[in-house]
């Protein structure tokens, strides 16, 4: 099944920075047509820069990309497009309104005479690719409603109706059911022996061998492995995406759990998680697992009152929260630093001072009026506490690197003194050096008797960190470990729903 | 600190809106001056002032509701209303402090139907405020109907025409400089104006800060909506006339006032200094403009070109970047394939 003839694609020593963060430094791979060709690595590894790249959202800053064994520059996605190159995300954006076959034809729509569009030819021809799919999908159907199985579909048939020889799938399989997952598979394996060279971005190892012929492996944005998969096992793979070990707490550093700080009973949004019942106590750290999707952040978001819930209840040191009241749980002690710091963390436009200041106004006034000099001394101390690197504290905050804001975050509502703190993806896209201060920070602030309920989607981080270990899928606690029976494995299957071959 | 970072934020500091809003006030006083011997009498200082009072007041909530990322285009309907049922309530014998209680009470009505539209249903407020702006015209219309009432007695219908005791400031404007501190008080000193700037620089981080967005909201519409009910009281006795169609288009006014005061339409950025600036400039260049017999027609172009630099400057930095990207998507890219 090797072919003999030169690679379709071939990313070579590419670099991207964001920043003061390296999200790759050395990524390189090489696809072959009608070839599966698998990429891994943890998360934060860089393998979604890589993909960016391929989709001309990304300009590397160094190395050089070659299709067809010419050197090409994608500046655009319709300049990947134009290359033969198809990405398929984990969640396509499909136009909600429109038919799967006008989606497909969007912008190159056949014409007939007048301009008209020539809708029963985009039928015909949108028939025929789910014809050589094999996947009975009605051209005709408007794509709100579609499950995601379905929406990929028509990504993919709109990939192969521009001959797209290049088809990237950023993790497809995370939110897809077992029978969808075979059923792309299926589609898959006819890509691949119709000449297509596939880029398979995967967690779940096991469709990796199941579907790729080759394998790069990522870790800390370069490439540390690129092989056949013929020959080796998962564990040579995860102990290439690992490589190294994070520092395990030691036993003097993990405290007993004091008194109970947060009880969460049953709590349940319609559709979007369903009898989440949690408790953390104080000193302890719980994380909580699962994929991307799993309800893990909506359920951070109804305890600290963003969202509103359907039934259930939160209870912070023996109080019962009000539903959909941030300041509500400020007042009994939360904390909540999210996941998207930028949108949601952070004013970017605001100051680091200001921002630092933000949810701790109320303690810095006299007589109604804050005080600038207070506001100043409060951010320069939590600034100094954190190791905060800035130019000025009334620098705006856009200005720091992104661990250097998250630090802000975190500044932002230490300075509250927490009872609970909730970090949701605490060192997402943040460099290396700074994720192990995070990770510390966190590890004293449970020692002071802080109560963390962590969201992390990064396996090493969990088992490190997690005194307890919760594990989510599709809105549902599945599993619940102690730091010492837990492994990325029993998480992995608890998140995937693979519990049964799972021995308790 | 690097000799650029300094030379940046010197430059920062001289490229401030209020500098060049200080500087244009300047030029105007300065070309109104050689333009007219009229344009520095007391007389006539009195009479720029006292005909800007109320689109001034006006501006100081819309200032405030701007900066949070909202809008309020109902202002001069409810000034309006407001005018109309003075007169109405007038016209019937009601006792004039009885009729202030009832105004105030019609302002805050009207700004919480604003309020509560936007935060409760979460709809536009571009759109709400729409809405409202016909419905409570409407509603004056209702009220007054097609009359007239100008019986109003001497003490209020003197309000245009004399001064503060001991001062050559016209009441508004009186009222308009009391107005500006609180404002400015509030908007630069206090916690809740820190938040206003944060709920419009961005939305998502002030509400996971804790910050009560819909309630700040609210309670800026109602206080709004209580300024201009006032300002239709003043509207009223300045030209001694109630009438349904008082302040018409008048929205417009405030608005430009406030957009060339600085404060970006987008949230988020804006300053009191820049609106008291920003009034002043804009009446006295209305009142230049007329006193040069300037072609009546054109002064909407000129006070429309205004209205659109001042949107266009302040964000001209951002805007050019965004022209850059699109000129470098739109550059044909045509890869080598064979």
């Amino acid at each position: 099944m090797t072919p003999a003839a030169a690679p379709v694609l071939s990313l070579r020593h590419a670099a991207k920075s964001f920043g003061a963060v390296q999200a790759v430094a050395d990524g390189s791979l090489e696809l072959s047509a009608g070839e599966v060709h698998a990429l891994v690595g943890e998360n934060g590894a860089g393998k979604s820069t890589l993909v960016k790249m391929l989709a001309g959202l990304h300009r590397p800053d160094a190395g050089e990309l070659l299709v067809d064994g010419k050197p090409v520059a994608l500046p655009s996605p319709a300049a990947a497009q134009a290359a033969g190159i198809a990405v398929i995300y984990q969640e396509p954006t499909l136009f909600p309104d429109l038919t799967v076959a006008e989606n497909i034809f969007m912008g190159r729509q056949p014409l007939l005479p007048g301009r008209r569009i020539d809708r029963r030819l985009m039928r015909a021809q949108s028939a025929a690719l789910f014809g050589r799919l094999g996947v009975p999908l009605d051209p005709g159907r408007i794509c709100r409603g579609l499950s995601i199985a379905d929406q990929q579909l028509a990504e993919i048939a709109k990939a192969l109706s521009r001959d797209a020889r290049v088809i990237v799938m950023d993790e497809p399989t995370a939110a897809l059911s077992a029978a969808e997952v075979a059923r792309l598979f299926e589609v898959v394996r006819t890509l691949r022996a119709a000449g297509a060279a596939v880029l398979f971005i995967s967690h779940r190892l096991e469709e990796v061998f199941e579907i790729c012929q080759r394998v790069t492996v990522m870790r800390d944005g370069r490439q540390v492995l690129s092989s056949e998969l013929a020959g080796l096992t998962a564990d040579d793979l995860v102990r290439a995406m690992v490589g190294r070990q994070m520092p395990e707490r030691t036993a003097g550093e993990r405290s007993e759990p004091g008194e109970l700080v947060l009880r969460v009973e049953r709590l349940t949004r319609e559709g979007v998680f369903t009898g989440i019942s949690l408790a953390v106590r104080a000193g302890e750290i719980v994380a909580l697992a699962g994929l991307v999707g799993s309800g893990r952040t909506e359920v951070a978001r109804a305890v600290f009152g963003i969202d509103r819930y359907d039934a259930g209840t939160v209870a912070v040191s023996g109080r019962q929260l009000r539903k959909a009241s941030p300041s509500a749980a400020m007042a009994a002690g939360v904390g909540y630093v999210p996941a998207d710091r930028r949108q949601q963390g952070l004013v970017m436009d605001m100051s680091v001072q200001q921002n630092v200041a933000l949810a701790s106004l109320a303690g810095l006034r006299r007589a109604g009026l804050v005080r600038s000099a207070a506001e100043r001394a409060f951010a320069a101390d939590w600034a100094q506490r954190l190791r905060l690197k800035y130019g000025r504290l009334t620098d705006p905050v856009s200005l720091l690197s992104g661990g250097n804001q998250q630090k802000v975050v975190l500044a932002k509502w230490l300075g509250r003194r927490p009872a609970l703190l909730i970090v949701d993806e605490p060192t997402r896209g943040i460099d290396i050096a700074t994720k192990a201060e995070v990770h510390q920070l966190l590890v004293q602030l449970a020692q002071q008797g802080v109560a963390i309920l962590m969201i992390s989607s990064e396996l090493p981080e969990v088992l490190h960190i997690g005194d307890r270990i919760l594990v989510m899928r599709e809105g549902r606690l599945t599993a619940e470990y102690s730091h010492r029976e837990a492994s990325e494995e029993k998480i992995m299957a608890a998140a995937t729903g693979q519990l049964a071959v799972q021995a308790p | 600190m690097a000799p650029d970072v300094t030379a940046r934020r010197w430059l920062s500091a001289a490229a401030r809106w209020e500098t060049g809003l200080a500087v244009l006030l300047l030029l105007i006083v300065v070309l109104g001056a050689a333009a007219s011997p009229q344009f520095l009498t007391t007389s006539n200082l009195f009479n720029l002032l006292v005909t800007s009072g109320e689109v001034a007041i006006m501006a100081l909530p819309m200032t405030l509701i701007i900066i949070s990322g909202e809008i309020d285009l109902s202002v001069a309907s409810i000034l309006g209303m407001s005018s109309a049922l003075l007169g109405y309530l007038w016209s019937i014998h009601w006792p004039m402090l009885a009729i202030f209680a009832v105004l105030v009470l019609l302002g805050a009505v009207a700004g919480l139907v604003n309020g509560l539209l936007v935060t409760r249903l979460g709809l536009p407020s571009l759109a709400v405020t729409i809405g409202t702006l016909a419905l409570y015209r409407g509603i004056a219309l209702m009220i007054l109907g097609p009359k007239t009432i100008s019986n109003f007695p001497a003490p209020y219908n003197t309000i245009g025409v004399i001064a503060v005791p001991h001062t050559d400031i016209p009441w508004s404007m009186a009222i308009f400089v009391v107005l500006a501190v609180i404002s400015g008080v509030v908007l630069h000193a206090t916690a809740t104006g820190r938040s206003l700037y944060a709920m419009g620089a961005s939305p998502e981080a002030a509400l996971f800060s804790g910050i009560r967005v819909k309630r700040i909201k609210t309670i800026l519409f109602v206080v709004s909506g209580v300024v201009c009910s006032l300002a239709g009281v003043l509207w009223t006795f300045r030209l001694a006339t109630a009438v349904q169609n008082n302040g018409l288009g008048l929205e417009l006014n405030v608005v430009a006032v406030v957009l060339l005061a600085g404060v970006s339409i987008f949230g988020g950025k804006g300053s009191i200094g820049g609106v008291v600036l920003a009034v002043l400039a804009f009446a006295g260049l209305a009142n230049a403009l007329l006193l040069t017999n300037f072609n009546q027609e054109a002064t909407g172009i000129v006070f429309g070109a205004v209205l659109l630099i001042s949107v266009f400057a302040p964000n001209a930095g951002a805007l050019w970047a965004r022209l850059g990207r699109l000129r470098k998507h739109q550059r044909p890219v045509r890869p080598a394939r064979q």
